[in-house]
This record gives C-alpha cells, sequence and structure tokens, in this order.
C-alpha cells in the first residue's frame, strides 16, 4: 500500500510567484496513493527538511515527493534528509517545478497545471521506486603507475606517502623520463636532472613503491578496486640482486657505436648499457638486437669480466600477475620527427636538430659535455636558428593542436646557446608566443632583451644546404611580409608534440577512450581532468595532453589524491542506478536469451557472462550478467534488450512507463 | 480550434538536455508551457516503444533530445539512440504514424537558449499540425 | 589501350617539343592518345586571377566534353593545364550547387566522371614498360625540377610528396640516369612574371641553375611548359642577371626517356630549345 507524502516548495518567490502551490498540494492530495500533501516556503532549510522527515515517522510515509527546484540542485539534500528519518532514500523522488516550470513560464493556469502535471508524472514514479542499496564493492589497496617519468615519478610517491602501497612500472631500463634528458628547465633554468634525481632515488628507496623497470604491462583484467594486472618483466639478462652498478661491463664491449636512445642519437652506446649515469636502477640492460653475443654465438666479455657474476645470457622475460586497485597512467609523449619535415632537411642534414636533441647537446651529460656543436663536423655554430611551430598548429602535418611547451623552450635554447657561444647569433623564427605561465613571459622577455636573441614573426618556408652552411628562407611578417634568408650553422626545430608510441594499444589494453591523435580522453574536460571514462583508472602528465612540468607535477598529485580517496575505505560505494538482469525461478531461470546485444551496447564493458546451473550442475542457460561495481547507469542496455530482461534499478521500464501512462 | 493547445512530451538526458533545461530556467528564459519533460539517464535508454506509448498517451508531439555526438556522459548511449532513431523513423513512416510530430535533436548542458527555441518551435509547429486523432484510429486498424 | 589527351595551347605552340616528344613517347608504348574533342583553353593563369566563375567554366566545359565523348582519364601534359582541370574537377565535385551554376555558363554538364592525370603520374604507371624500352640509357647525372604544379597543392593533386617529390626522379632512373639530391626542386622559377617582370625570373630561375650546376649535374629535366621555358628560354637573361654564363641543357623528361627507348632527337623536338641540348651520347 503506497503511502506517498508530497512536499511542494514555494522556494520564496521563485516558485510561488508563478505557480499556485496551495493549489498543487491540493491537487496532489487528491493523486491515487497520496495521503499527506503540503506546501511550505524553503522545503531545503532546516524546518523544512524537518517537516518531511517528521511526516515520515508520523504517517509511515513509503514513498516522497519533493515538489521544488532541480533535482540536478537538491535531490542528495533531500535524499539525506529522508534516509535520517529512516526510509530508503531511492523512495525520495524530486519534480522540477523551478526550472522547467516556474522560471520559465509566466503566472497562470497553465503553469499551474503544468506544475500539477509535473508533480503527478513523479507521484507515479515514486509508487513504482524500490528501495535499493548502495554497492559495495571491496578495494585492494595498491596502486599501478604506468610510465616511470615525472608524472609518474610524483603520483608515485605522493600515493605511497598516504601510506598505500604502489607498483612503478616502466618500460625504458631507467625511470626519469623525458625530464632526465633535459639540461635546464624554464622559467627558473634549474638544472633538469638535479631536481628530478632525488625524486628518482626517493621513488626507488620508498618502502611502499615497488620499481619495475624495463617492464611492460602484458594484460589487464578486473574493475575498479579488483584489477589483476599481469606485467612482463623484460629480461635485462642480468641477476640485479648480484650486479653492484659497477659498469666494468660496459666499458669493455665490443659493440660501441650503436646509437644512443637517450642522446636522441646523437651519441653512442655499447650493447650492454645503463642509459644515463644516474640511471635508477644504475644496472644494466643488454640491448639483445645488437649484442655480439646474441648475433653470432660468440663473445661473453662481460660475463667474463663482471666481478659478481651477475650476467645472465639464459634468463627470459618474466610475468608478474599483481592484485591492483586503481592505475594512474602516466605514460608521457614522444616528439614528431625525421620524415615529416622534408622542406626542412630534417633527417637529411646532421645539423638540423629538434628540441630534445638540443637538449642533449647543452647538456652537461650529453655527447658534447655541454658545449654546443654542431653534428656534421663538431664545430661551434655562429649563428643558430630556432623554428617554433614546426608540425604544430599544421592541419597539413595532421596536428591541427598548439603543442604547449615549445614556446618556452625554444627561448630557453636560445638562451642557453647565448650563455654559451656569447658572441653567436640566435634567431627565432615564430607566429605567436605562448608564455602563460607563472613568471613566463618574463622568462621570454628575457631572451630577447638580455639575451639579445632576435624574435622573427613569420614561419620558414625551406631549408637547404650550401657551401657548408643551411640556408634558411623564411617571412618577416611584421615587416610586411619581407622574405628573409639567414645562413645557419645550425637549426633546432621545435616540433610538435605528440602522444607516445604505443598509446594506442596501451588504452585499447585499459578500455580508456583517446582522441584521434591518441591522447588518453579525460572524463570531463572541465572538471574531471585526472578522471578517465574507465573507474579506478587516472591520467597524469602528457599522455593526455601536451603540457609542461609544473602541470604534470600539479597534475600527477591531483591523479594520487583520487587514488588515496579510493583508497582511504575497504569498500567502495557506488549508487545503485545500475542494471540488472531479471531473475526468476525455474525453468525459466531469467527472460535473458544470451543473444549478448547490451554486451556490445555497454560503453563500460559492464555486462559479462554468467552460467545458470540447475540443482544437479547441469547447465540451464548462460545469461547476461550486470558488474555493478562497472555499471554506470546510462541504460543503453536496457533499449537495446529484446525480451526487456535487462532493467535499470531507478529509471525501470516500470517507472518511465508509469510517469508516461500518467500524462 | 484555435483553442487547441498541443500536449508535448519531451524524453530528455539528465546529463545534456536536462541539464540544459535547467539553464534556461536559471536563465529565466521563457518558452510556451506545453511540454512535459521525462527525466532518463540517457538517450540511449530510451527504447522507442515510449514514443508510441506517448502518442497513445494524446500526445500530439513528442520531443528526443540528448547530448551531442561525442559529448555522451556514458560515451556511447547518444549514438545509440541516434541509429535506432534511423530505422524508428523509417519504422514509424510505415505505419502511417506523422514523423513530423516527432523531434530528435541533440542540446548540451549550456545551451540554455536552444532548449527555449526548441520547445518553441515544436509546439508551434505541432499546433499548426493540429491535435493528433489519427494515432487513436490507427490503432484500430486491422483488428476488423 | 587509349587515354583521353589534352595539349592545351602550350604543347601546340611554345612547346610544341614537349606535345612531339609525349606523342613519340606514347607511340613507342603502344598507346593511342584520344584528343578531347573540341577543347578550349584552360584558363591558365589569366581566369583564375580575373574571374573565379571563368576560372572554373573553362576546365569544366573540357571535363564535360570529355566525359560526353566517353572518356574515364585524360592526360594533361602542360602542368597548368593539369592543375586548372584538377582543381576544377576538386571544387565542382564537393559544391553540386556551385557545379550547377558552373554548367549553366559553360553549358555542359560534368558529372564527375573523368579523372585528370599529370605527365608523371601517367608515366610512372608505366615505368616498367619504359624501363623494358631502354636500348640507349640516358647515362647522364640529372637534377629533376618538379616547379609548383605538378605536386601542389597535395588536396588536389594527391600525388607524389609536395616537400620532396620523386617520381620524377624514378623515372629518370628507370631510363637509365643518375637523379642528383639538389635544394631546388620545387622553387618557384617565377612562371607568368616571364613577360611582365623578366628581371625576377632572370634572378629566380638563375638561382634554380645555379644550383643545379653546383649539385653537378649534366641536364635539367622539367615536366612543364613554363618550367621548361623560364629555365631555358629565359637563360640569356638569367645568365646576364647573374653574371654567368651557364649552359646546362633543360630538358623535358619525355625526350630524356625517348632517347632513352632509341627515339630520334628530332622526333622528339631537341632542336627547338633556346640552350643546345649539347650531352654526351645526343
Amino acid at each position: 500500500m503506497a503511502k506517498i507524502g508530497v512536499f511542494t516548495c514555494h522556494c520564496g518567490e521563485n516558485i510561488g510567484g508563478t505557480v499556485d502551490c496551495a493549489q498543487v498540494a491540493e491537487r496532489s492530495r487528491a493523486l491515487p496513493g497520496v495521503v499527506h500533501s503540503v506546501d511550505y516556503k524553503y522545503m531545503c532549510s532546516d524546518p523544512g527538511q524537518t517537516l518531511i522527515k517528521d511526516a515520515i515517522r508520523d504517517q509511515g510515509l513509503t514513498g516522497v515527493v519533493v515538489a521544488a527546484c532541480s533535482p540536478r540542485m537538491h535531490e542528495p539534500t533531500f535524499r539525506s534528509a529522508v534516509a535520517e528519518a529512516g526510509l530508503n532514500p531511492y523512495l525520495c523522488e524530486m519534480a522540477n517545478l523551478r526550472e522547467h516550470c516556474s522560471w520559465v513560464h509566466p503566472k497562470g493556469e497553465a503553469t499551474t497545471d503544468k506544475a500539477a502535471d509535473l508533480v503527478r508524472v513523479m507521484v507515479e514514479k515514486v509508487r513504482h521506486n524500490t528501495p535499493l542499496q548502495p554497492i559495495r564493492v571491496p578495494v585492494t589497496k595498491r596502486a599501478l603507475v604506468l610510465g616511470g617519468g615525472i608524472a609518474g615519478i610524483q603520483a608515485a610517491l605522493d600515493i605511497a606517502n598516504t601510506g598505500h602501497k604502489v607498483v612503478l612500472v616502466e618500460r625504458s631500463p631507467s625511470i626519469g623520463g623525458h625530464m632526465s634528458q633535459l639540461s635546464e628547465t624554464f622559467p627558473t633554468l634549474d638544472c633538469s636532472q638535479c631536481i628530478l634525481t632525488p625524486r628518482m632515488v626517493e621513488a626507488a628507496r620508498h618502502p611502499n613503491i615497488t620499481l619495475m623497470t624495463y617492464a611492460e604491462l602484458e594484460k589487464l583484467e578486473g574493475f575498479i578496486g579488483n584489477f589483476k594486472a599481469t606485467i612482463r618483466r623484460k629480461a635485462r639478462q642480468l641477476d640485479e640482486k648480484l650486479c653492484t652498478g659497477c659498469g666494468l661491463c660496459t666499458t669493455k664491449c665490443p659493440q660501441k657505436n650503436i646509437k644512443d636512445e637517450f642522446n636522441e642519437g646523437l651519441g653512442t652506446r655499447p650493447a650492454i648499457y645503463v642509459p644515463f649515469p644516474q640511471a635508477v636502477p644504475n644496472k644494466p640492460v643488454i640491448d639483445k638486437a645488437n649484442c655480439t653475443f646474441y648475433k653470432t654465438g660468440k663473445c661473453k666479455v662481460c660475463e667474463k669480466l663482471c666481478p659478481t657474476k651477475a650476467i645472465r645470457f639464459d634468463q627470459e622475460d618474466e610475468l608478474v600477475t599483481l592484485d591492483i586497485g586503481a592505475i594512474v597512467l602516466a605514460t608521457g609523449f614522444k616528439v614528431m620527427r625525421t620524415d615529416q619535415f622534408p622542406e626542412f632537411g630534417y633527417g637529411e642534414y646532421a645539423d638540423v636538430l629538434d628540441g630534445l636533441q638540443f637538449e642533449r647537446l647543452a647538456s652537461a651529460s650529453g655527447p658534447t659535455l655541454g658545449a654546443i656543436r654542431r653534428p656534421s663536423d663538431g664545430q661551434e655554430p655562429e649563428t643558430v636558428v630556432f623554428v617554433a611551430c614546426s608540425g604544430s598548429r599544421d592541419r597539413a602535418k595532421g596536428v591541427p593542436y598548439c603543442s604547449k611547451v615549445c614556446c618556452m623552450y625554444t627561448a630557453k635554447h636560445a638562451m642557453l646557446y647565448k650563455h654559451k657561444v656569447h658572441h653567436g647569433k640566435a634567431y627565432v623564427f615564430y607566429m605567436d608566443i605562448r608564455s602563460g605561465g607563472k613568471d613566463y613571459d618574463e622568462f621570454v622577455r628575457r631572451a630577447i632583451e638580455e639575451d639579445d636573441v632576435k624574435y622573427i614573426r613569420g614561419r620558414v618556408s625551406r631549408i637547404y644546404r650550401e657551401d657548408g652552411k643551411l640556408v634558411v628562407k623564411g617571412a618577416d611578417t611584421l615587416q610586411g611580409g619581407a622574405p628573409v634568408e639567414i645562413r645557419a650553422d645550425l637549426v633546432v626545430l621545435a616540433t610538435a608534440v605528440q602522444s607516445q608510441d604505443g598509446a594506442e594499444a596501451l588504452a585499447q589494453k585499459l578500455h580508456v577512450s583517446y582522441d584521434p591523435y591518441k591522447f588518453f580522453a579525460e572524463a570531463h574536460p572541465k572538471l574531471k581532468p585526472v578522471e578517465t571514462n574507465t573507474a579506478g583508472i587516472f591520467l597524469a602528465g602528457a599522455c593526455q595532453a601536451p603540457r609542461d612540468i609544473p602541470e604534470t607535477v600539479a597534475q600527477a598529485s591531483g591523479a594520487a589524491a583520487k587514488v588515496a580517496a579510493l583508497f582511504s575505505r575497504d569498500e567502495l560505494t557506488r549508487e545503485p542506478v545500475v542494471a540488472v538482469v531479471n531473475r526468476l525461478p525455474a525453468p525459466e531461470y531469467s527472460w535473458c536469451v544470451g543473444c549478448f546485444l547490451c554486451q556490445s551496447a555497454c560503453p563500460y564493458q559492464a555486462i559479462g557472462a554468467e552460467e545458470i546451473r540447475g540443482r544437479d550442475g547441469v547447465l540451464q542457460k548462460t545469461v547476461a550478467q550486470v558488474n555493478p561495481g562497472l555499471c554506470q547507469g546510462c541504460g543503453t542496455c536496457v533499449a537495446t534488450c529484446r525480451t526487456k530482461a535487462i532493467d535499470i534499478q531507478g529509471f525501470s521500464n516500470e517507472q518511465v512507463f508509469a510517469e508516461l501512462m500518467t500524462l | 480550434m484555435d483553442t487547441f493547445e498541443p500536449k508535448i512530451t519531451a524524453f530528455v538526458c539528465n546529463w545534456c538536455t536536462y541539464a540544459g533545461a535547467d539553464l534556461t530556467g536559471t536563465s529565466r528564459i521563457k518558452y510556451q508551457s506545453n511540454v512535459r519533460v521525462l527525466r532518463l539517464p540517457c538517450t540511449g535508454r530510451i527504447d522507442f516503444m515510449l514514443l508510441a506509448k506517448a502518442f497513445a498517451q494524446g500526445a500530439d508531439g513528442v520531443i528526443v533530445s540528448g547530448c551531442h555526438p561525442n559529448d555522451c556522459h556514458y560515451t556511447s548511449g547518444n549514438y545509440h539512440a541516434r541509429r535506432r532513431w534511423m530505422v524508428y523513423r523509417g519504422l514509424m513512416d510505415f505505419l502511417g504514424i506523422d514523423v513530423r510530430r516527432v523531434t530528435f535533436s541533440w542540446v548540451s548542458a549550456a545551451e540554455g537558449a536552444r532548449w527555449a527555441e526548441l520547445v518553441d518551435e515544436v509546439t508551434s509547429r505541432v499546433r499548426e499540425l493540429g491535435p493528433y486523432t489519427e494515432y487513436q484510429e490507427l490503432a484500430l486498424t486491422g483488428v476488423e | 589501350m587509349r587515354i583521353g589527351y589534352y595539349p592545351g595551347c602550350s604543347l601546340l605552340g611554345s612547346s610544341r617539343e614537349f606535345g612531339e616528344s609525349v606523342e613519340a613517347v606514347a607511340e613507342a608504348l603502344g598507346l593511342e592518345l584520344d584528343q578531347v574533342p573540341d577543347w578550349n583553353c584552360c584558363g591558365a593563369s589569366s581566369a583564375h586571377v580575373l574571374d573565379h566563375h571563368l576560372a572554373l567554366a573553362l576546365p569544366a566545359r573540357i571535363l564535360a566534353q570529355a566525359e560526353a565523348a566517353g572518356l574515364t582519364e585524360i592526360l594533361a601534359p602542360c602542368a597548368a593545364c593539369y592543375n586548372r582541370l584538377a582543381s576544377a574537377r576538386e571544387a565542382l565535385g564537393g559544391d553540386p550547387a556551385l557545379a550547377a551554376e558552373i554548367a549553366g555558363i559553360s553549358g555542359a554538364p560534368f558529372n564527375g566522371g573523368v579523372r585528370v592525370l599529370n605527365i608523371l603520374e601517367f608515366l610512372t604507371r608505366f615505368q616498367t614498360e619504359i624501363q623494358a624500352r631502354v636500348t640507349a640509357p640516358f647515362r647522364h647525372k640529372v637534377a629533376c625540377y618538379y616547379g609548383c604544379l605538378l605536386v601542389r597543392p597535395p588536396k588536389v593533386v594527391q600525388f607524389d610528396r609536395p616537400e620532396n617529390p620523386a617520381s620524377m626522379d624514378r623515372l629518370a632512373q628507370a631510363a637509365g640516369a643518375e637523379p642528383l639530391a639538389w635544394n631546388f626542386k620545387t622553387e618557384c622559377c617565377g612562371a607568368a612574371f616571364s613577360v611582365t617582370r623578366t628581371d625576377l625570373v632572370a634572378r629566380l630561375s638563375g638561382l634554380i641553375v645555379a644550383d643545379a650546376v653546383r649539385s653537378g649535374a649534366e641536364a635539367i629535366l622539367v615536366a612543364c611548359p613554363m618550367c621548361h621555358s623560364n629555365l631555358d628560354m629565359r637563360r640569356p637573361e638569367s645568365n646576364a642577371g647573374m653574371g654567368t654564363d651557364h649552359q646546362i641543357p633543360v630538358l623535358f623528361i619525355t625526350q630524356a626517356l625517348g632517347l632513352a627507348m632509341g627515339i630520334d632527337p628530332v622526333r622528339l623536338g631537341l632542336q627547338r630549345h633556346m640552350v643546345p641540348a649539347v650531352l654526351a651520347g645526343v
């Protein structure tokens, strides 16, 4: 027997000014199932809420309709009030008499009629509401951070410092990411490695962080709070427990001239190598593709010389499966490369470099120990041209977006060059200068005013080599488009920031959405920048979009906070507006026929299969089953189901049709 | 006939159109009061039999409105709705239901003015088309 | 095998040798060139700077004539004619209202049923056949000059790479030549300023010739009458303007291919050049 209470709010003059609230309350009293109907000035106020709670207790109400503002405003308010009075909160609904009625229609009979109709609709719905319990899902309090650059390191440290366990997985042999390749960082010109390495060491030493380098995610199963991650620890060909990091093997390896990834191809390394001196962990790895032993079966010099006998040529990859509660994606970015710039001769002329390569030249630990030298002949360049926006903001190159960091790092590069080569001439060809961060614009002005970097507003159309010089042809649009030709010794292209190699495949493994440029998609561009649409997977850093270090660190901490919130309880509580597949007694068991159309319609992979067995254990039927932990309650499956076997709690077919039938 | 006021039923998604309609209210933009809004989590939830029921209940016009393609809160619900609509439209036409009486649109949470515009446009159009009595007659044909 | 053929004005006039060499190579490959019936001027440079409708109507009529004659593809060796035809085809294809308007002006509706090929695209299709017929390999170092209209705009042409094209280089290689990497492959020669600002053409074309010489080329290969005209006919002006005396000959790609296939130089029109086509073995 339904005993519904209707509470009509005046909201001061907001509703009362155009809708005759007393009339609405009067008419509602006559509706089937309604035993109590009042109107009041301010329902959301304390006395207003008390009215509701008292009525529930005194009259034993089985359902409540608050006719007031939008449920998007106060549904949580009234649901808590109702819960306090001992009634299941999901038996309380709101009729929107303000945003959808009083505020948009003139005072009059038609408006009051509409208000009454809206209340009647919600009363009918509530008559069919069932009490719902929030869904509880257990939480494994271990986080997985994918990516060991500054974003991953920061997120790992923050989560670890809240007392929870973290596994930090990095696919290259050392953590550090691109930040470890930088020479100095803007706007302070802090030495990048000096500020990064302490964090790297802290991450390695932290009791709550397990570091897995030279490892990648192989497979992910499960859902928020209950993931199962399989990590492939690639074989370093080393017993890490025995290796002391002495580095003797790297000095004796006969293969010395392999192009070095850390130095972006400007330097060389041996086949057994540590990527850079400050690597964490400071243990080598054998590059099987270039190792003499793996190619010809001869050598093993490193094994013979190792003082602790740590080299293991027969080591295989290892697969490790972990229980994980939350994941932070921090896989970073790459820069646009060679084959995109034939007009600049990039890849063809040794003296045309990209931004990361210039960082390595300028870096004290780089191939030239910090001296700016032309890769072609080792000479110091007298004239350097920096080309901003190489590839970015260019639809023809497939990158319509702005890469955000280049204006700043180009100014930085020009300044570093001038600091090292005082008499050198530096030119920057730019379209706009985007320096919006704290102290950023001042930094660019410093390059122009103190370091005498010449900024030319125009694009470069062509670079070609003539008599050992690079002829840069551009235009100066602030001088009426006058053509400019500079004979440079070195050219640095600020190439576009792009999503990391393998980002798409990883996103598909995790069921995380991504944009057309393969940057991972946030749940809401404004209000949910660190969450993805997949519950339990968070984002940090440039894997989401080009960004600089301060923002990356901030976002990483934000993601860590979300993870900490998730781990702050042993159980995860979720709104029970989820889909449920119906179950019936034998022999039907369910209206579901097992067509699984719902499964393909579900954007969250929340629908799995359930085998229904009889008492004798014989399989009767395989039907769909919704994972309440993953289901977000959109209802697409409900509309797809041909037999109406699946329904949404809170917006069930019964409820919606009841609302409709009363109109 | 000149006092005929059409009855318009609207099925809207919670995240975009419902919120957009809220914004219309907050902005105090006025529109005709014939519409009755039914809130659903997503347009993907809309079983098109609901539309048929709406007409059976005497609606003269129906609006279905959700998030713009690409913006669905649940990622793809609006795509499902759109595809269903394409098929359903053909079916409605085949059955003899006046397709002009159903409007399928996208209104985002930021488009308060658009919601008002949409309601006014549909209400005026349906008012011109007149009361939808043919639907009641449709239900009877075939039962001789 | 037949293919539609649009010679345009220059192949019958100032670049007669281009037309002659195209026909000779086609004949050697056993291809029949079917001229578009009652063809008109494509509008070249003048129409599109004067009037947008005229610029579309002239090539639209040509395409309509070709379509009406049952041709599915037409070869337009002159790069400008090619670019006008391809651009018109693209503009009309994407805009039915515009297409109807233009059909009203040209008096001939075009339904998108004809594709336009430039000479490089056409020859690339027969690269293997050409290579098979080489009897006197063109053993010279060549600088292939593409100019501006053969590979740009990328959306219209959709052939080869706009910034560093390689199709002509590959064809030259098939003929036994050694194509060189040089800097001015797609740099501007001055184009139609040949008449109004000959001084500009002298400088721009002079720079191209100078770079070709510097790279060690024995000949410059082109596939466009304008390119040829500026690099060849305007040589005296460019030599005078730059204070040089470069005598490097400029050949059409079809002439180089023709020579490699053993066709008589006079048939290929080599005697019509301003800068004598003096090369070892020619």
